[in-house]
């Protein structure tokens, strides 16, 4: 018997560090930064050699702020070191490999020892209990298992809150709706994007999702936009609450949202993060948007430091209504890596979704084609027609590519060519949405 | 009076077209007519038949965007100058055509086309005041012998 398995989404003994005092907790942070930076110094020539070069030395971190002294670690680091570089553990204390999808390249490999994969447990089930699942829940994994960090990293972090799991993993979208339903699933886990792939194929099939005890969504593992939510919100009774993390710094679980859905609150007495201007290296004043940093303060297999996630986010330091005294960062809706520079013009996908939206009220099925022509750069956005804005007239369409391409334009500054194209053509992302296509060769 | 017309989101790229009439065809619905509107980009595939609501869910069911319109079949003398006296009656009552089209059968030296209008219900007080006639559902599938 477990007296805490029941509290209904209430404070729970799991979740104690989200609440830690803050003098309590930057303490934490500052031990537990020592620890991890004289770990990778010592165990890690990548990082010794860094550190030696700008002639800092582990005992040379004497206050978290401090930590801008360290030298940033990126994703070509990961890369150069394949496979086994980075490990600070000797491979019999790993008990677990991930791996990237390594769509670029050479795959990147993470590990983890058996009390990473204790920490890195404890942060889904905090995530999980932050937006008010408990035992008793049945929670539909529908996250990819295998060498992706996402399916086990749920599902572990599911088991330990007593939840019952379905390790259904990603695709086959009918049986994942039939499951949804026969299986009286309360909270499904998976990319915001295929979940709205599941809400359209749902009404196809016939399925009443808002009949179904389904109230919480665990979205994340790819970029999205405060209007995807609202409309996964408004065509089902859950809440959809966002989810951060990342393989290289350990999987989910870096940084979930609470009940009040203001920003995913991150697991600060893991994970140390900073927000830096992305040209400069320099640290961004609170609230302002730059690019997310994150160090690792507990992992012992492979330790990140100043890890340059790409995303793009902000720091709050306000209260949340909740009392976590955890800092939440604003919802990642780009990332550095999503920018395309169009005529010397930085576009992302988030501004003409915004675009799109403002002008159909919902978010219709896009893609976004980017191409050189003669030497100039093209910009085609892919609009599916919905039966609302089938007008019957060739003037009645034109009008709504117009209206659709002004949008554009207005937002980012460009003209933008707006091809109308019949319902399910675009690519349906099983996993993470392709939204964009660039067939330039730079 | 009005009768029912099937209007489909077509992309301007091979196979759209025919798509759309192979599935109508699996299903043993006859066109009575049809026509195409294009552009460049797109084209919107208008027809009629029979049993419309069955065919829009043929169509939806393929995955085409299908919009139900009303339009009203027309009679129209089959001589030099029967339609210009015909579109006289709209001008006169300040009617707008937004588009037409023909059917293929004809009776008695009379043509019959598909009108769409801004406003239906007024196009047919004018046609009715000006003593031309307008085909309903019952008279138009037998002439057509569905």
């Amino acid at each position: 018997m477990n007296p805490n398995r029941d509290l209904q989404g209430t404070f729970h003994p799991a979740s104690a560090p989200d609440y830690l005092p803050l003098p309590q907790l930057r303490q934490l942070q500052l031990q537990r930064l020592r620890f991890i930076v004289e770990r990778a110094y010592e165990r890690v020539p990548l990082y010794r050699g860094r550190m030696d070069e700008r002639k800092v030395a582990p005992s040379d971190i004497r206050s978290l702020g401090d930590i801008v002294r360290l030298p940033f670690t990126t994703k070509t680091d990961l890369r150069d070191t394949y496979p086994f570089g980075l490990f600070a553990s000797p491979l019999k204390e790993i008990v677990r490999f991930h791996a990237s999808s390594g769509t670029t390249g050479k795959p990147i490999v993470v590990a983890y020892t058996e009390e990473d994969v204790r920490d890195w447990t404890q942060a889904m089930m905090r995530s999980f209990l932050a937006c008010g699942l408990h035992s008793g829940d049945v929670i539909q994994n529908a996250y990819g298992y295998g060498l992706f960090t996402g399916g086990l990293g749920a599902h572990y972090g599911a088991e330990a809150l007593g939840a019952g799991v379905i390790p259904i993993s990603g695709g086959n979208t009918e049986r994942q709706i039939m499951i949804l339903k026969d299986f009286g699933v309360t909270a499904i886990c998976c990319t915001p994007s295929y979940f709205i792939h599941l809400i359209e194929r749902a009404r196809e099939l016939g399925v009443d999702l808002q009949a179904l005890p389904l109230r919480a969504g665990v979205f994340g593992a790819e970029p999205w936009t405060e209007e995807m939510r609202q409309r996964i919100e408004a065509e089902t009774n859950l809440k959809a609450y966002d989810i951060y993390g990342l393989s290289e710094i350990i999987g989910p679980g870096v940084a979930m949202e609470c009940l009040h859905q203001s920003g995913p609150h991150i697991f600060e007495d893991l994970f140390y993060p900073e927000v830096i201007d992305p040209q400069t290296g320099e640290p961004v004043a609170d609230g302002v948007e730059g690019e997310l940093v994150l160090t690792t303060l507990c992992k012992r297999a492979m330790p990140m430091i100043r890890y340059r996630t790409r995303d793009i986010s902000a720091l709050h330091e306000a209260v949340c209504g909740c009392g976590r005294t955890l800092r939440r960062i604003k919802r990642i809706s780009r990332r550095t890596d999503d920018m395309m520079i169009i005529r010397g013009i930085n576009v992302f996908p988030s501004q003409i979704e915004a675009a799109l939206l403002a002008v159909e009220g919902t978010l219709p099925h896009y893609q976004i084609l980017v191409d050189r022509v003669k030497g100039l750069d093209e910009l085609e956005v892919q609009v599916e027609v919905t039966a609302e804005f089938f007008g019957d007239t060739v003037g009645a369409l034109e009008q709504l590519r117009q209206r659709l391409s002004h949008a554009v334009e207005r937002v980012i500054g460009l003209r933008a060519r707006v091809r109308l194209v019949e319902p399910h053509t675009l690519q349906r992302s099983e996993g993470k949405a392709k939204r964009v296509v660039d067939k330039r060769k730079l | 009076m009005k009768l029912k017309q099937l209007s489909v989101f077509l992309e301007n790229r091979p196979g759209a077209l025919s798509g759309a009439c192979r599935g109508l065809a699996e299903a043993g619905i006859n066109l009575i007519t049809l026509c195409l509107a294009d552009t460049q980009q797109f084209g919107i595939l208008r027809l009629m038949v029979r049993d419309w609501s069955k065919a829009k869910e043929i169509l939806q069911a393929r995955g085409a965007v299908v919009k139900v319109t009303e339009v009203l079949a027309v009679e129209v003398p089959d001589r030099p100058g029967g339609l210009a006296d015909l579109l006289e009656v709209f001008e006169r009552a300040g009617i707008n055509v937004d588009y037409m089209y023909a059917f293929t059968v004809k009776q008695e030296n009379l043509g019959l086309l598909v009108f769409r209008f801004d406003d239906p219900d007024r196009a047919v007080a004018a046609l009715q005041a000006a003593g031309v006639n307008v085909v309903d559902e019952v008279e138009l599938f037998r002439r057509f012998e569905l």
